[in-house]
């Protein structure tokens, strides 16, 4: 064993950095799979079955990757607390495959909307589903770097299934907000690791309205790799074992494939269920993984340990390890829940309202 | 003529090989077959392969197998018969070395199917149909063989349940097969509850798309001992066609063609249906298992519906059918099926096909057809005491 010397050793343990605030949204609409099956005259207990989904939120005319971005984000800054200033926010990341300007930031018209700026960083982020999950990981390591005090991340989506194709069954709208600090904290990122290769399963090129996907090739190749590589890996640096969380939250595109990755890793149902909305939520895309980790935070007790994995396309996995502070349970309450926000009166909607809400038939002008 | 043996056999796995591409699944599977042969040279060779035009955008793959080989510049040569272009460059090859023209010639077949999503697959694999007669008017495979199982169940009264236990039995067998797609055994509810396809084949009744490549090294039996200790020969080998459009067939229910080649490679070999000990049948569809056990004589007519159920072509029964669990479970990369088909006899006559050995197989009987049976070859092999 090799002893450092004294001065070596660092004076002060590392700045401990996490969630200051976390907030969700998610629209009130709500189409079911039988009602798309029904107009494509597909076989509805197969898509149910095999995408363990029943339905899926869908954005009203007037919501998109914007305004979800400002609900939830107001919703994290009801939770980092009374005192709580969003000028003191240094950077706006939002991670999307749905911001409404291929040319203008989302996260510009998101900082005037929350009092941020002008002295802040703002940056809009694309990585398919793993978008949401990218800015969380930045912001966090900013503050890490003593470069920003607070930093604003959020993982938005109004994401688009081409009509009669299988994405159309689970795309859907959501966002999930954290607040990244260094004080105050309700939950510490104790570790991040990251697992990427070009793996071009899932894309959408410039100028078209609707992704391409690879098929089968978005399972075992792509999605399992990638989660699994990410949650290897952090597992690997820290000596973590999948026993040791209370709660695990893995990307969601459907409901099949996090429970399936978590019994490959070794983690059980009971483990990740709290934080698997995919059932009646659908898709959110870059929103996925985020707002599974805000359904966790919303009922987690001080102590508990958060294994949290997300998936993007093209392909990479973020993974995170969190631990929750004392101070969750004063914030849980703050702002409307998860779960409240998934179950209270949803409105459902028949193909063809969906189909306008959706822009896929437009009025004549 | 002089007789032909198989000396060397050499296959991938059957799956989504999404690392590996339509020459390394050939090479893989060509290079096991000379290992296990142990030649040091090749005379000549034949791929069987259906469609790498329309599946990944490659033709001319006979010099093209041949140089990734390493075995330029012999003669290479592709063959084409659909779903039955493994078994027909069989017979090329064969027939090649019974002529007398080469002695060593290694034959095999490969399909690289996953490259291209599930519309297209379906659409490659269409062309193997009468494109004027059937698939102008929207005719796929599922919709042909469900025709057939149609035709079947109105003339016999062959039902959804003997359909969905051809599945369940290969499915048994398939899950002692370490190569195969899918090694998982089904309960009879979860194949007749499955995602239908095209009424009645539900999808548990149909093979999947599938990457794989299988190849095998021929010579004179004559000279086979100088590379095995265990040749097998081929004792016989037929081939026939049928009218391409469904439409056109006396009987909707029979294949013909399989009757036919049967009939040929039998009175080739000298043999009858009776004393063949184990077979690999084409069962692209479980319709196809059952027309063609009735058409290959394993199974008087009136029993080959119910011939799954009562045992009778299971592992243990009186003529184990598919016991490598049949392109259903084990998979279905076209091009390779009928050189994978081969290998499974090979290895049951040689006594190593583990859990799933047929006890005292010496005859064995190899049926794979194209389309929904415009061609099919039946060839039959024979352990040597």
């Amino acid at each position: 064993m090799v002893v450092s010397p004294q001065w070596l050793i660092p004076k002060e343990q590392p700045m401990a950095v996490g969630i200051v605030g976390y907030g969700a949204c998610i629209p009130k609409h709500r189409i079911k799979v039988e009602e798309i099956a029904k107009v494509w005259g597909a076989d509805a207990p197969s898509y149910k079955k095999g995408l363990q989904l029943r339905e899926k939120s869908v954005p009203a005319p007037d919501q998109d990757v914007i305004t979800l971005s400002v609900e939830a984000a107001r919703n994290a800054v009801m939770r980092a607390g009374d005192n709580f200033d969003p000028a003191s926010i240094g950077a706006i990341y939002i991670g999307s495959e749905s911001h409404p300007y291929a040319v203008k930031p989302s996260g510009t018209v998101v900082g005037e909307a929350l009092g941020v700026g002008p002295d802040v960083h703002v940056a809009d982020f694309e990585f398919a589903c793993k978008a949401g999950s990218e800015g969380m990981f930045v912001a966090a390591n900013l503050v890490k770097a003593g470069a920003i005090e607070y930093g604003l991340a959020i993982g938005a989506d109004t994401s688009q299934g081409a009509p009669g194709d299988a994405l159309e069954y689970s795309a859907s709208a959501g966002a999930a907000a954290y607040i990244m600090g260094a004080k105050k904290l309700v939950a510490t990122i104790d570790h991040t690791f990251s697992f990427t290769t070009d793996t071009p399963d899932f894309w959408r090129r410039e100028y078209e309205h609707y992704p391409q996907h690879a098929g089968r090739f978005t399972g075992e190749p792509a999605y399992f790799k990638h989660t699994m590589g990410a949650t290897k890996g952090i597992l690997d640096q820290t000596g973590a074992k999948p026993g040791d969380f209370d709660f695990a939250v893995f990307h969601q595109p459907n409901g099949k494939f996090p429970m399936r990755v978590g019994k490959m890793l070794g983690f059980k149902r009971e483990q990740i269920e709290t934080g698997w909305l995919v059932p009646t939520l659908g898709n959110t895309y870059s929103g996925a993984s985020p707002l599974g980790l805000t359904a966790v935070l919303d009922v987690a007790k001080p102590g508990n340990k958060i294994m949290m994995c997300s998936y993007g396309s093209g392909s990479g996995s973020d993974s995170f390890i969190l631990t929750v502070k004392d101070r969750i349970t004063e914030v849980q309450n703050k702002a409307v829940t998860t779960r409240s926000l998934l179950d209270d009166n949803p409105i459902y909607l028949e193909y063809g309202a969906y189909a306008k809400f959706r822009h896929k038939i437009l009025k004549a002008d | 003529m002089r007789d032909v043996a198989i000396i060397g056999v050499g296959m991938t796995n059957c799956g989504e090989l999404w690392e590996q591409s339509l020459r390394d699944l050939f090479v893989e599977a060509a290079l096991g077959a000379i290992d296990d042969a142990g030649v040091d040279h090749i005379d000549s060779m034949y791929v069987g392969c259906m469609s790498s035009g329309l599946f990944v955008g490659q033709e001319h793959i006979g010099p093209l197998m041949a140089d990734y080989l390493g075995m330029g510049p012999v003669p290479a040569t592709r063959v084409e018969s659909a779903c039955a272009s493994g078994s027909v460059a069989l017979r090329t090859g064969m027939l090649e070395v019974a002529s007398g023209a080469n002695d060593i010639v290694l034959v095999g077949g490969v399909e690289k199917m996953t490259d291209v999503g599930g519309d297209e697959a379906t659409y490659a694999l269409a062309t193997a149909a009468d494109q004027e007669l059937e698939v102008y008017h929207g005719i796929t495979f599922p919709g042909l063989y469900a025709m057939i199982a149609r035709a079947h169940m109105e003339t016999y009264g062959t039902t959804l349940e003997d359909l969905s236990w051809v599945s369940v039995k290969n499915h048994r067998h398939g899950a002692l097969n370490p190569k195969a797609q899918f090694p998982h055994e089904f309960t009879l509810e979860q194949v007749m509850n499955s995602t239908p396809v095209a009424d009645p084949l539900r999808l548990l009744h149909c093979s999947p798309v599938s990457d794989g490549a299988a190849a095998v090294l021929l010579c004179p039996l004559d000279q086979a001992k100088k590379y095995t200790d265990q040749p097998i020969k081929i004792l016989g080998t037929g081939q026939a066609t049928s009218p391409m459009a469904l439409a056109d067939r006396k009987d909707p229910a029979f294949l013909d063609s399989v009757q036919l080649s049967a009939e040929r490679a039998y009175s080739m070999a000298d043999v009858g249906p009776g004393d063949i000990d184990v077979a690999e049948v084409h069962d692209c569809f479980a319709i196809s298992e059952i027309c063609c056990i009735e058409a290959l004589g394993l199974v008087e007519r009136s029993q080959a519906a119910g011939a799954a159920a009562s045992g009778l072509t299971a592992i243990g029964g009186r003529i184990p059918v598919n016991t490598s669990g049949g392109l259903k479970a084990k998979g279905h990369p076209v091009g390779a099926t009928g050189i994978a088909q081969i290998i499974e006899i090979f290895e049951q006559l040689r006594g190593e096909s583990d859990a799933r050995q047929v006890q005292g197989a010496r005859l064995g009987l190899a049926q794979n057809m194209g389309g929904s049976g415009a061609s099919s070859v039946v060839h039959i092999l024979e352990r040597i005491e």
